[in-house]
């Protein structure tokens, strides 16, 4: 019993110290790549930049909160359609870019209200149905001219050098301060009440977690997070075709981040965006191939592997580099965090 | 007249979202799963029907004797090796895991079939376009009274199966509780693999349909399961006679709402989705606060 005192709670350990401050300097070393990198190189890292950006939202979503949703496809599409809207309008095109996502984050409000009463299953097809009614809408517009699309014409002001390393800096910074949001956000008090919600939404507002406030906060963010990649997007491949843009492919694609790198953790999110990445890079040619690949990982890793990669290598070196849970010390912690009655 | 014409096509319409979406709506009764893969499924049964029908010339219906046991098969074998797995893993499992089988049936399809559309119309002789003229502006297509006869015989045969016979009411009491079945000599995974296999036949049966009254092509599977979906929520979700009056609720508003523009047809049955599920929401809160304000004004 006098052991008791010896347990100490751990945040921060040495190699996750280290971490943070690798992966700060690594995004700041990463700003000079347009004076450094080839042309193809900017775009390609563009092209990562967004896709982590996805991930860490939907592991956001899914992983802490528990919220699974087919339909962040509209935000990305509506991200998208946002920024075209404000640069044909006369905005500036790269400000136009975060407040597009600014713009589909207020207009998450009131969706999460209807939304989010639904639960599981009902929630994650319903979200579909929201994509596909913002797709209908999105195609109305005269402008977008139906399925035919248009382009962001707006960007040929800029040289094509200019254009690719600005695309690329905001790219950079959105998913900087994406993950620097997530990360502090996850930390946070409101972070422990987001994964109490996720692990048993009765318990959680038994000890008085306001489930509500804190669902819509994360629903919000996703939402937000999404349509800032989806503007992103348009400002990388200039062209806006409803269709490619509203596609469950892209939720598909989250699916197998967020699933491969490992659902509920910081780092796998990040480690599954550039897992995808790669594999995009070498079998993306294969086309149809390659998508029952992808399909055919999400449904293993769904099955077999739920904690996804990072998942793995966590249970066989307990390291933690970004760390945003609480890890208990000492001789008896041991003991002491095991359930009672489990031996 | 062009209005009632149209509620009567929409009417029609659906008896196919009330097939399509008995499947969905027995999965979810039984399982507790929303199996995300059940359009692809649907479409796999439409291509299997089509390769029948254009290799061997074998007619739709006929192949259906051979495609719906195939179907049950492979319900009885997704049941076994995903989706037991996957409800075991709590809410989010069974999301992720049919939604990765539908983008794998999805794309083998278009690897198999390409990207053509097909319809099974040209194997159905004049029953495609056969129709029975009420009055000089409404005419009923016999294909959609087809389908639309159809349905209800397949609602009315499952509720009659879940109701008189053995293992209908081991299927009801498995639903009910799977743990407390194994106490009465049941095995709740026999049980939901014949759950799973008899709502994969259905689906073949909605996949026939498909086929028949329209083209199909390897990602039209979406479309259907978000159909069937919102047809079986409508309908009250998990009520088999729900998602005949759910689907005809979703095509009369859809047929109404092509009255206005061609995608107000798509609009109007989302937007009849939302508003019902809106409704409910509401409406139920609403009788809590009622509930809550008659007794808080009891004298204590």
């Amino acid at each position: 019993m006098s052991q008791r005192a010896k347990i100490a709670v751990e945040r921060w350990t040495p190699e996750s110290r280290f971490a943070v401050v690798a992966a700060a300097l690594a995004l700041a070393a990463l700003a000079i790549g347009p004076e450094a990198f080839s042309a193809n190189a900017v775009d390609k890292l563009t092209t990562l930049f967004i896709y982590v950006i996805l991930a860490v939202m939907w592991n956001a979503l899914v992983g802490f909160c528990g919220l699974v949703s087919i339909g962040q496809q509209a935000f990305f599409g509506l991200g998208a359609y946002a920024a075209v809207r404000l640069a044909n309008s006369g905005f500036g095109v790269y400000p136009g870019l975060f407040v597009a996502a600014a713009l589909v984050g207020l207009i998450s409000l009131p969706l999460s209200v209807i939304m989010l009463r639904l639960k599981g299953g009902e929630f994650a097809i319903g979200m579909w149905v929201v994509a596909e009614l913002a797709h209908l809408f999105v195609n109305l517009d005269p402008l977008i001219r139906g399925e035919t699309g248009t382009s962001l014409i707006e960007l040929d002001a800029f040289a094509p050098d200019a254009r690719r390393a600005l695309t690329y800096w905001c790219a950079l910074a959105a998913m900087a301060c994406m993950l620097a949001l997530v990360f502090a956000l996850l930390r946070s008090p409101l972070g422990a009440a987001i994964q109490a919600i996720r692990d048993n939404e009765e318990a959680a507002e038994s000890i008085g977690v306001r489930v509500e406030r804190a669902k819509r906060l994360v629903f919000m963010l996703a939402a937000f997070g999404a349509a800032l990649a989806g503007a992103l997007w348009v400002a990388t491949a200039l062209t806006f075709q409803p269709k490619a843009y509203f596609s469950p492919l892209w939720t598909a694609y989250m699916i197998f981040m967020a699933l491969v790198g490992g659902l509920g953790a910081f780092e796998g999110a990040i480690l599954g965006a550039v897992v995808f990445f790669l594999i995009e890079a070498w079998f993306g040619a294969a086309g149809v191939w390659y998508l029952v690949g992808l399909g055919a990982t999400a449904l293993v890793f769904a099955l077999a592997f739920p904690r996804g990669l990072w998942g793995w290598v966590e249970e066989r070196t307990a390291l933690r580099l970004l760390p945003i849970g609480y890890r208990l010390l000492g001789a008896d912690a041991r003991e002491a965090a095991r359930p009672p009655g489990a031996g | 007249m062009i209005l009632i014409n149209q509620i009567v096509q929409g009417v029609l319409l659906g008896g196919y979202y009330a097939l399509i979406a008995i499947g969905l709506a027995f999965m979810f009764s039984v399982m507790r799963i929303i199996n995300l893969a059940h359009g692809s499924l649907a479409v796999l049964s439409a291509f299997a029907l089509f390769a029948l029908a254009d290799r061997y010339g074998v007619s739709p219906f006929l192949g259906l004797a051979i495609v719906a046991p195939a179907m049950g098969l492979v319900g009885w074998g997704l049941q076994r090796t995903v989706l037991e797995r996957s409800a075991r893993g709590g809410l989010l499992v069974p999301v992720l895991s049919t939604f990765g089988l539908s983008i794998i049936i999805d794309n083998l399809l278009f690897q198999g079939f390409g990207a053509d559309t097909r319809s099974l119309a040209p194997y159905i002789g004049d029953l495609s376009f056969d129709s029975w003229s009420l009055t000089d502006d409404i005419a009923i297509g016999k294909l959609a009274a087809l389908t639309m006869a159809t349905a209800i015989a397949l609602i009315g045969a499952l509720h009659l199966f879940l109701m008189r016979t053995q293992i209908g009411r081991a299927i009801r009491a498995t639903a009910e509780d799977p743990d407390t079945v194994g106490l009465v000599g049941v095995n709740p995974r026999l049980v939901n693999a014949v759950a799973a296999a008899i709502a994969m036949a259905t689906v073949s049966i909605a996949g026939a349909f498909l086929a028949m009254r329209a083209t199909f092509d390897p990602y039209a599977g979406a479309l259907q399961l978000i159909f069937a979906f919102e047809a079986t929520i409508i309908g009250g979700a998990g009520s088999l006679w729900g998602t005949l009056i759910g689907g005809i609720v979703l095509g009369v508003a859809q047929s109404l709402g092509a009255l206005v523009s061609p995608q107000g047809f798509f609009i109007a049955g989302h937007f009849a989705f939302f508003a019902v599920l809106f409704a409910r929401l509401y409406l139920t809160d609403l009788g809590a606060v009622l509930r809550r304000a008659l007794i808080g004004a009891k004298p204590a």
